[in-house]
C-alpha cells in the first residue's frame, strides 16, 4: 500500500496540533515558525479566513529525487519520499528544482542538511499512520491509502458541491502527488501554484538526457572518421609531394621560385 | 624565455590582485568557520546563486576552448591553429580546475564532491555533469601534461600520449559535447519557474553553441592579453580567421534563438518595455550583433584592437546569458529577489584574479607560447613547401 494524507481545509481550524505532533515525532527543535524552515516541516498558513496546511506534497514522480545526483533523497515504496543525509553533497538542486519549492537548507550550520517532511516514514514502517494525521482533532488531516483518499475527496465534494471548488490539488499535479487538498477557494488564493503541467516533471529532463547514449555513440564515430579521412588525404598529398622533389617536376617547382625571388 | 621568478616588484595589478585575495580569504574563513548562511546572501527561496551563475555556469563554457580548438587541430588537421592550442589547453586546464575549486565553496558539503563516484542517480543532469566534469578535467590533464614532460625532458611518457592523442581528444569533445549542453539542461525541470524569455526545450543545444562561440572568442581575447603581458606579436592573421569563425557561430546562435522564441510564442515578452526584455535585448545585442558586425568586416577583425573588443563583447554577451538563466530568469519566474552579499563577489573575483596569475605564471615557467616542436615542425614544412629555397634556386 502507498500511504497519503488527504488534507480538508474546510475542516482545519488552525489549531497548529500537526505541526506540534511533526516537531515531537522528528525531534526538531525550536518552536514552530510561520513558514516552511529546515526546522518546521509542517505549518498551518491562514490565508483571510481559510486555514491551510503546508507540507511536502510526496510526488509519485518526485522532481526532487530525480535531480539529486547521489540519490540521497528517494522515494519509498512506502509512499513518503525520505531523505538519506550521509548521502548529501549539498548541492541544492532538490530545493531549486522543487515546483512547491518544499526542501529547506540549515543555512546557519557548517555542515547543514536539506531538511523536509519524510512521511514518518519511521512510523509507517512500524505500522502507524504520520504524527500530523493522527494529532488532528478535526478530521483535517486524514491518513490512508492514496486510491482510498482520492474516493474519499470525490465523494466529499459529490455530497456538498457548494462547499468546495471543483478540484483535488494533487491528483493530477506533476503526474500526482500523495497529498491531496480540498479547499473551499480556488488554490491561487491559498499559495499553491496552479500552473503546473500534470506531466511529471522528471520528463522533461529524460527527453535530454536519453539523447545521450546517441550523442557518444554516433558523434564518436562521426568525429573519428573525419579524422581518417582527412589524416589519410593528408598522408597520400604527403607522399605526392616527396614524388614531387624526387620527380621530374622539380625544375617546375624551382621556376616557380626563381620567379618569385 | 628564462624562468625569473625574483621578488615581484609592486605593480598596480599586483596591487589589484593582493586586495581581491585578501577579501577573498577573509570570505572564504567565514564561509568555511560558519556557513553558507553567514557568508552568502542565498536562502530557502534562492538556494542557487553567484557561485553557481558565475563560476560554474560561465567557468566551464569559458573553457570551452580547450575542446573546440584540440578538435580543430587533432580532428579536422587545420594545423595552422597549432600556435594558439597550448594555450587554450592551459585556459581550458586552469578553468575546470577553478570550477571545481568554486564548486567547494557552493556544496553546503565540500567534502564529499566524490559521492556522484559511486553513488548512482542516472535519473539526474547534476550526477551527469558530475562524470563528465570529473573525466573531462582528467583528460585536459593529459592533454595538458606533454608540456610539463616537455619542461622535464621526459620523453617516454610523451611519447606514450602521443600515441593515444586521437582517441583522447575525440573523448575530451564528447564529454564536452555533453556537458556543456547538460549545464543547460539542469534547467528544463523547472519550465514553470524560468521566465520564459530564457526556458525553452532547446536549452542543452542553446547552451552548447553559445560555448562552443565563447570558445572561440576566449582564444582571442587571451591571445591579446598574454600578447600585452608577455609583448608577445599577435597570431594576427590567425585570430582574424577565428573571428571569423566566431561571427559565423553567433549568427547561427541568434537566428536560432529568436526563430525559438517565435515557435514558442514567447515574443509578446520582448514587447513590453520590462526588465526582462531589456535584459534580453542586452544579450543579444552585446553577445551577437555587435560581434557579428566587429568581424564580418575585414578591416575590424583584422585590427587587433577591434578584434579584442568583438571577443571581449562575447564572452560579455556570453555571462550575461548565463547570469540571465541561472540567476535573473529564475529571480523574474518565481518573484524572488537575490543579490550576492560582498563575501560572496569577493570569492568569485579572487577565483578569477587565480585563474590569471596562475596562467601568468604557468606562461613564464612552461613552454605555453612556442614549444621547440612546433618551430621544428614549422621549419620542416617550410622546408617541405617549395617556398623560399634559394640554394634550389641557386642551382637552377
Amino acid at each position: 500500500m502507498t500511504a497519503a494524507l488527504l488534507i480538508d481545509t474546510t475542516r482545519c481550524i488552525g489549531c497548529n496540533a500537526c505541526a506540534d505532533a511533526c516537531k515531537e515525532a522528528n525531534h526538531l527543535p525550536g518552536e514552530v515558525e510561520t513558514t516552511l524552515t529546515a526546522r518546521t516541516w509542517t505549518v498551518v498558513e491562514a490565508k483571510g479566513d481559510v486555514y491551510v496546511r503546508r507540507m511536502c506534497m510526496h510526488c509519485e514522480e518526485p522532481t526532487c529525487a530525480s535531480v539529486c545526483p547521489v540519490g540521497a533523497l528517494h522515494k519509498t515504496a512506502e509512499g513518503p519520499v525520505a531523505y538519506e543525509e550521509s548521502r548529501c553533497i549539498g548541492c541544492r538542486y532538490c530545493m531549486v528544482a522543487c515546483p512547491f519549492g518544499v526542501p529547506k537548507y540549515e543555512w546557519d550550520k557548517t555542515l547543514p542538511r536539506v531538511q523536509k517532511c519524510i512521511g514518518c516514514i519511521g512510523r509507517l514502517r512500524a505500522g502507524q499512520s504520520t504524527a500530523c494525521a493522527t494529532a488532528c482533532p478535526t478530521g483535517a488531516t486524514t491518513f490512508g491509502e492514496r486510491e482510498e483518499l482520492l474516493a474519499e475527496a470525490r465523494r466529499r465534494i459529490r455530497e456538498s458541491p457548494d462547499s468546495y471548488v471543483h478540484r483535488i490539488y494533487g491528483e493530477r499535479e506533476v503526474g500526482g502527488t500523495h497529498v491531496l487538498m480540498l479547499a473551499a477557494v480556488p488554490f491561487e488564493q491559498l499559495g499553491f501554484p496552479v500552473d503546473l503541467p500534470e506531466r511529471a516533471m522528471p520528463s522533461y529532463t529524460w527527453e535530454a538526457l536519453s539523447k545521450i547514449p546517441n550523442v557518444v555513440s554516433v558523434g564518436g564515430v562521426g568525429l573519428l572518421g573525419i579524422w581518417w579521412i582527412i589524416h589519410r588525404r593528408m598522408q597520400l598529398e604527403r607522399s605526392e609531394e616527396v614524388d614531387v622533389d624526387a620527380g621530374p617536376h622539380l625544375a617546375q617547382v624551382t621556376s616557380r621560385d626563381g620567379g618569385r625571388s | 624565455m628564462k624562468p625569473s621568478i625574483a621578488i615581484p616588484r609592486i605593480t598596480f595589478w599586483r596591487g589589484v590582485f593582493g586586495l581581491i585575495v585578501a577579501a577573498g580569504l577573509v570570505a572564504t574563513w567565514v564561509r568555511f568557520t560558519r556557513g553558507l548562511g553567514a557568508s552568502t546572501n542565498l536562502s530557502d527561496r534562492f538556494p542557487w546563486g553567484l557561485w553557481i551563475g558565475f563560476d560554474v555556469l560561465c567557468g566551464v563554457g569559458l573553457a570551452a576552448g580547450g575542446f573546440a580548438i584540440t578538435a580543430m587541430v587533432h580532428i579536422f588537421h587545420i594545423e595552422r591553429y597549432q600556435p594558439i592550442l597550448r594555450p587554450t589547453i592551459l585556459t581550458a586546464f586552469l578553468g575546470y580546475l577553478l570550477v571545481i575549486m568554486a564548486l567547494l565553496f557552493d556544496l553546503g558539503r565540500p567534502y564529499r564532491i566524490w559521492h556522484p563516484l559511486v553513488m548512482r542517480n542516472p535519473h539526474s543532469v547534476m550526477f551527469e555533469v558530475a562524470w563528465c566534469v570529473m573525466l573531462y578535467t582528467t583528460v585536459l590533464a593529459l592533454e595538458f601534461s606533454p608540456i610539463v614532460f616537455e619542461k622535464l625532458r621526459l620523453q617516454r611518457p610523451r611519447r606514450i600520449l602521443r600515441t593515444i592523442s586521437v582517441p583522447l581528444v575525440i573523448v575530451g569533445v564528447l564529454l564536452s559535447t555533453l556537458h556543456q549542453s547538460s549545464l543547460g539542461s539542469l534547467f528544463l525541470i523547472m519550465p514553470q519557474k524560468l521566465h520564459p524569455l530564457w526556458y525553452t526545450p532547446m536549452l542543452p543545444v542553446f547552451f552548447f553553441i553559445s560555448a562552443l562561440g565563447v570558445g572561440f572568442a576566449m582564444v582571442i581575447f587571451e591571445s591579446y592579453l598574454s600578447g600585452k603581458a608577455f609583448g608577445k606579436q599577435l597570431e594576427l592573421p590567425l585570430l582574424s580567421h577565428l573571428a571569423s569563425v566566431v561571427a559565423v557561430v553567433q549568427l547561427v546562435a541568434l537566428v536560432w534563438r529568436l526563430e525559438d522564441l517565435a515557435f514558442r510564442g514567447a515574443w509578446e515578452h520582448l514587447g513590453a518595455q520590462t526588465l526582462p526584455a531589456a535584459t534580453f535585448a542586452a544579450e543579444m545585442i552585446v553577445g551577437a550583433l555587435v560581434p557579428i558586425v566587429l568581424f564580418a568586416v575585414p578591416r575590424w577583425r583584422q585590427n587587433p584592437n577591434t578584434l579584442f573588443l568583438g571577443a571581449a563583447s562575447v564572452v560579455s554577451g556570453f555571462v550575461l546569458n548565463r547570469l540571465n538563466v541561472g540567476i535573473t530568469g529564475l529571480e523574474l519566474g518565481t518573484g524572488q529577489r537575490y543579490f550576492p552579499s560582498w563575501m560572496e563577489v569577493a570569492v568569485t573575483m579572487s577565483i578569477v584574479a587565480i585563474g590569471f596569475a596562475l596562467f601568468g605564471v604557468a606562461c613564464r615557467i612552461l613552454p605555453i607560447f612556442e614549444s621547440p616542436k612546433v618551430q621544428i615542425r614549422r621549419l620542416r614544412r617550410t622546408r617541405l613547401a617549395p617556398a623560399p629555397a634559394p640554394p634550389v634556386s641557386a642551382q637552377a
